[in-house]
């Protein structure tokens, strides 16, 4: 049964995927839900966001692309480790960051 | 009535300027893809509504966009760039090896006959080509394999394939050049390629007159006499009428011959274009002076074109994709600058205007002539 996660996305990219209405978006995953599985239903959904969160080449996180799940920075976890609960019932939706890289 | 549409790639979008063939008054379209750097727009000439846009970002790497309709649309196409195979190293700015990473297309060159066929120049430095309308990428590895890459070296913007010549008769036959790698090119198609840069002398390299290592800054050439190139080296302009196979310097009275771009007039094969700028330290025009140089004599002997170029305290750069020419009777010259202001020559360069003047930092500029 698929799981819906709720997602909040950059505005760069939420602008750039033509995607309407307000943070966090709905995705659905199945089960277990993961940053990988959450990813390629964000590009499945959104084509526009192919390859703009991991490198085609090596399949990881861009350097500049951070994850955050329940306040926890869960960036440099492997992206097919199991999202929390709250994320995946529902509770929370997984913030997805550009790294804060300017003045 | 002809008219003209400019495609303008800033580092915070890309811009659309048209204009009729007298090219007095302009319309300004944009930002497509705000916030976005837009190294590269486009268009195809074999159907002038396709145009491709190279989209990039630090955050979110690469994106491509292709327009049906003269830009008024787009959609976004492949951006699956990947090296042939295992993509080894290249020399870091140590000359210690240093594994080969895609980062961004800075060049689009779309075919001269087939909408649907594109090229791309990516850094670090390789050919890509799709068939298919920019859907899919492949690289041609021949040029990153021939044998010199292991030596290629980035220049201060990065290891970047930028300029990529087609030839207008002879389809096997491309031309490309690298920062700071040199020129390069394949007479079969892609598939073989061998260095072109004989005559080319760089005193900033440990070997002057090294086969691979020269800071290429952009090549130019005629569709009538396409085996006629003309080149802005690093510091040197530069010629040759083989085809790359021997250089010879035309830098004559320059009064600064470091620059990045070059042009060629649209209907006059030896008149050519540059814009000095004052060393590889200071990237800025002399004294402050904007001046586009011309020279009808296909080199040698230059002079300056300064009518409606400000000529106190100017400090912006021309960057190497930044220059372009129409083709209507009356040749228009373009070039935009880092500070965002784009110009026009509608008269060869006699008397310049600006067309828009307080755009993101102009990193490409390139010209459609429309019935």
């Amino acid at each position: 049964m698929p799981t819906p996660i709720q997602v909040e996305l950059p505005a760069a990219l939420r602008l750039h995927a033509g995607i309407a209405g307000h943070n966090p978006i709905a995705v659905s995953v199945e089960p277990p839900a993961t940053l990988a599985s959450v990813i390629a239903a964000l590009e499945s959904a959104h084509p526009a966001l192919r390859n703009t969160l991991r490198d085609p080449a090596t399949g990881k996180r861009r350097a500049l692309v951070r994850f955050f799940a329940c306040g926890t920075d869960i960036s440099h976890q492997p992206l097919d480790s199991a999202l929390p609960e709250a994320i995946t019932q529902g509770r929370e939706p997984l913030l997805i960051l550009g790294a804060i890289a300017g003045g | 009535m002809s008219k003209v549409r400019v495609l303008v790639g800033t580092r915070k979008g890309a811009f659309i300027l048209t204009s009729d063939g007298a090219r007095r008054q302009w319309s300004v379209d944009g930002p497509h893809f705000p916030g976005w750097e837009i190294y590269h727009v486009k268009g195809s000439p074999a159907d002038p509504n396709r145009i491709y846009a190279s989209q990039s970002s630090s955050w979110f790497g690469q994106t491509m966009q292709r327009s049906d309709d003269g830009g008024l649309t787009w959609q976004t196409t492949g951006n699956s760039f990947l090296y042939d195979g295992d993509a080894g190293t290249h020399q870091w700015y140590d000359g210690t090896p240093h594994p080969w990473e895609f980062k961004r297309v800075w060049h689009l060159e779309p075919s001269l006959t087939d909408p649907d066929s594109v090229y791309a120049g990516a850094e670090d430095a390789a050919l890509f080509h799709s068939s298919d309308g920019g859907a899919t990428w492949r690289e041609l590895s021949g040029l990153r394999k021939h044998g010199t890459g292991p030596h290629w070296q980035p220049g201060a913007g990065g290891m970047c394939l930028h300029t990529i010549l087609l030839h207008p008769t002879d389809p096997r036959r491309i031309v490309i050049a690298i920062s700071a790698a040199g020129a390069f090119r394949t007479d079969d198609g892609g598939l073989t390629w061998k260095p072109i840069n004989r005559g080319l002398h760089s005193e900033f390299i440990p070997d002057p007159n090294a086969e691979v290592g020269h800071c290429v800054h952009h090549i130019a050439h005629h569709p009538s006499r396409p085996d006629t190139l003309f080149m802005q080296k690093h510091w040197d302009v530069m010629r040759s009428d083989n085809a790359g196979d021997q250089w010879t310097e035309v830098s004559g009275n320059l009064p600064t011959d470091f620059g990045f771009v070059i042009d060629v007039h649209a209907h006059e094969p030896e008149t050519i274009y540059v814009v000095p700028i004052k060393s590889d330290h200071q990237h800025f025009p002399l004294d402050g002076q904007l001046r586009v140089f011309r020279s009808r004599t296909g080199g040698h002997e230059w002079e300056p074109l300064t009518r409606g170029l400000p000529q106190s305290n100017c400090y912006v750069n021309v960057l190497r994709d930044a220059m372009a020419v129409d083709r209507l009777d009356d040749c228009g010259i373009y070039f935009g600058t880092t500070g965002g202001q784009v110009y026009v020559s509608p008269d060869g360069g006699d008397h310049w205007q600006p067309i828009v003047e307080n755009l993101p930092a102009v990193l490409s500029v390139e010209v459609q002539t429309l019935p």
